[in-house]
């Protein structure tokens, strides 16, 4: 008798240490909701083929919220200077082309990935010592003074006047450009999916783990061992070259640039596209890109000088209502079985 | 030949004008158990801070085994086997307890360099955590939010996440800080409990506790060691009765 009970006992035990051990093994598997979003992407491109100029802006502003996901909603580096990275990247594809004659896309867009990378890695080495307020500001200047260097040497940069007019070669040598930007679409789309890959991979890795560890309590990670300014600046490296990119497929899909993609307030609102979205959830960067230029495009249309009341709105009503974002709130419906560990 | 697990030689620290350690000297065995004892602002939590490395000294030395740790940071030595809980809970509050456990191994191993593989491929990684969670009798608990545990369950996550760092030295400071007493006994009993090899320091405030648990006490009075020995010197010293067991020791052990 007492045997049976010991055994079951340590069976018990056998299942639970399983049941465990199963949460961690399979979590980074895909689940079919996962293919949601791409399936909606590739339908867009066959029911609005007119709108497809609009559609390559919201993938290329998703891989943006997607490089600002990593380390904000990952790692939980609060930045308003990132779109000093997306700046990098457009311009290293703009000058390639304009003055250098480099003009192949594809080789384009991961030089624009290093550079903003390296320039991600030398950054964050100096400012990531810092957190809070003082990392914070610090971001904002050194957006900052890219901006100004760039008016500084407008006769390289074309200054707010911007480089019109650039042209690259056809994608692969095939596929060139059409006037209403199906090749760029689909080429944005591609490029976000394997940069969406790349990822989730990280996230999901056992550094992704650690970052969430220092987001969580970093002293904590200190006290384990951790290599903490480490893991921030690779992370930050990785982020800056996916904002980079995002950039560099900005100018390739534009054929135009000006100094504005250093702008506050486009740092500023790619934050606000993750926040409403949801952070550190990957899926946030895909609705709140979306939710956030949909309204910006027809509000600016409906009104010209009040659009951003709206999105202000939306945005209040997000930190009051739904504090981990629209994705947050899709976790929280009510037709969702709560899982029950 | 046989150097002490730690040493702390002639430490020194100033906050301004207050002097917080004054010339310590400290030895932890092989398989100490000893206790730091001492009235409320005498230092302690300092001194642990001093010796993990989360405050530098003005002056004096830290050697780990025959390494000197003075100058390197507080992640390093955590890495050569110095490992410590605090006495406010510090855990990653909005993962899972397994998670806690399966980072802790992370880092110690080195498996958090790597970008590429699944968190979760690693079989021995989580076997290991749940070994550690099954010796605090803690498995029940592996998938529930650190905090959505009850203080005294979290209290032993602390524990546990040092122990998953296969320590050769640690530093408990109070680790039944803020337990209800009934729930006590239990962290106490892993204290008790703990591998031989590892030698071990220990801040605690319950008298009980520290005679029972330690072989050697040290006393710190105002930042300095005021006196050390084994718990029955130290419980007839009439010194310390003086400043530090007060009424409440003489009318339990007198």
């Amino acid at each position: 008798m007492a045997v049976t009970e010991t055994v079951a006992a340590a069976s018990a035990r056998d299942q639970t240490r399983e049941r465990a051990a199963e949460f961690l093994i399979s979590r980074h598997r895909y689940g079919w909701p996962e293919a949601l979003p791409w399936l909606i992407a590739i339908a867009c491109y066959f029911v609005f083929p007119d709108r497809m100029t609009f559609g390559s802006q919201v993938l290329v502003m998703i891989m943006f919220a997607l490089s600002l996901d990593l380390i904000l909603g990952y790692a939980g580096i609060v930045t308003l200077g990132h779109a000093a990275f997306f700046g990098i990247g457009a311009y290293v594809v703009a000058l390639g082309a304009l003055r250098l004659g480099w003009s192949e896309p594809i080789s384009g867009i991961v030089a624009a990935g290093l550079v903003a990378g390296l320039a991600g890695a030398v950054v964050g080495w100096f400012i990531l010592r810092y957190r809070g307020l003082t990392l914070l500001m610090l971001t904002i200047a050194f957006a900052a003074t890219l901006q100004e260097s760039g008016n500084l040497r407008s006769d390289i940069t074309g200054g707010y006047d911007g480089l019109p007019g650039l042209t690259f070669d056809p994608l692969l040598g095939y596929f060139d450009y059409d006037l209403y930007g199906h090749t760029n679409y689909l080429y944005a789309l591609v490029v976000l999916a394997i940069v969406f890959y790349f990822v989730r991979r990280i996230v999901y890795s056992p550094f992704g783990q650690a970052l969430t560890g220092i987001r969580e309590n970093v002293r904590r990670m200190y006290a384990i061992g951790s290599p903490v300014h480490l893991r921030l600046v690779t992370v930050y490296a990785v982020s800056a070259a996916i904002a980079g990119v995002a950039g560099a497929l900005f100018t390739q899909t534009n054929a135009y640039v000006t100094l504005t993609v250093f702008d506050f307030d486009y740092s500023a609102k790619v934050m606000v596209m993750l926040i409403l979205g949801g952070t550190g959830r990957l899926y946030g960067a895909f609705i709140g890109a979306v939710v956030y230029l949909i309204m910006e495009d027809n509000l600016s249309k409906l009104s010209p000088t009040f659009w951003q009341f709206g999105i202000g709105l939306l945005l209040v009503l997000a930190v009051l209502f739904a504090r981990r974002g629209l994705l947050g709130l899709l976790e929280d419906a009510p037709w969702r079985k709560r899982k029950k560990p | 030949m046989t150097a002490a697990a730690l040493e702390v030689q002639q430490l020194n620290r100033s906050f301004g004008a207050l002097r917080v350690a004054r010339d310590v000297n400290l030895t932890l065995e092989r398989g100490a158990r000893r206790a730091l004892i001492g009235p409320n602002g005498a230092g302690k939590t300092t001194l642990v801070n001093l010796i993990t490395g989360v405050l530098k000294p003005s002056a004096g030395n830290v050697l780990l085994g025959d390494e000197d740790i003075t100058a390197l940071s507080q992640a390093e030595r955590a890495r050569r086997g110095l490992a410590r809980t605090f006495q406010i809970n510090q855990l990653f509050r909005g993962l899972t307890v397994l998670e806690n456990l399966a980072m802790t191994i992370g880092e110690r191993d080195g498996n958090c360099n790597n970008m590429w593989r699944a968190a979760g491929a690693k079989r021995a990684v989580i076997d290991e955590a749940l070994d550690h969670l099954d010796a605090l009798k803690l498995t029940d608990d592996a998938l529930r939010l650190v905090r959505e545990l009850p203080y005294g369950r979290q209290r032993l996550v602390e524990i546990a996440i040092a122990l998953a760092q296969k320590p050769r030295v640690l530093l408990l400071d109070e680790p039944a800080a803020g337990v209800p007493s009934s729930e006590s006994h239990l962290i106490l009993d892993v204290v008790a409990g703990l591998d031989p090899d590892i030698a071990i320091l220990i801040i605690e405030h319950d008298m009980d506790v520290v005679f029972r648990f330690a072989k050697q006490i040290t006393v710190l009075v105002q930042g300095a060691v005021f006196t050390e020995g084994t718990p029955g010197e130290i419980m007839n010293n009439p010194d310390v009765r003086a400043v530090y067991l007060g009424e409440e020791g003489g009318r339990r052990h007198g």
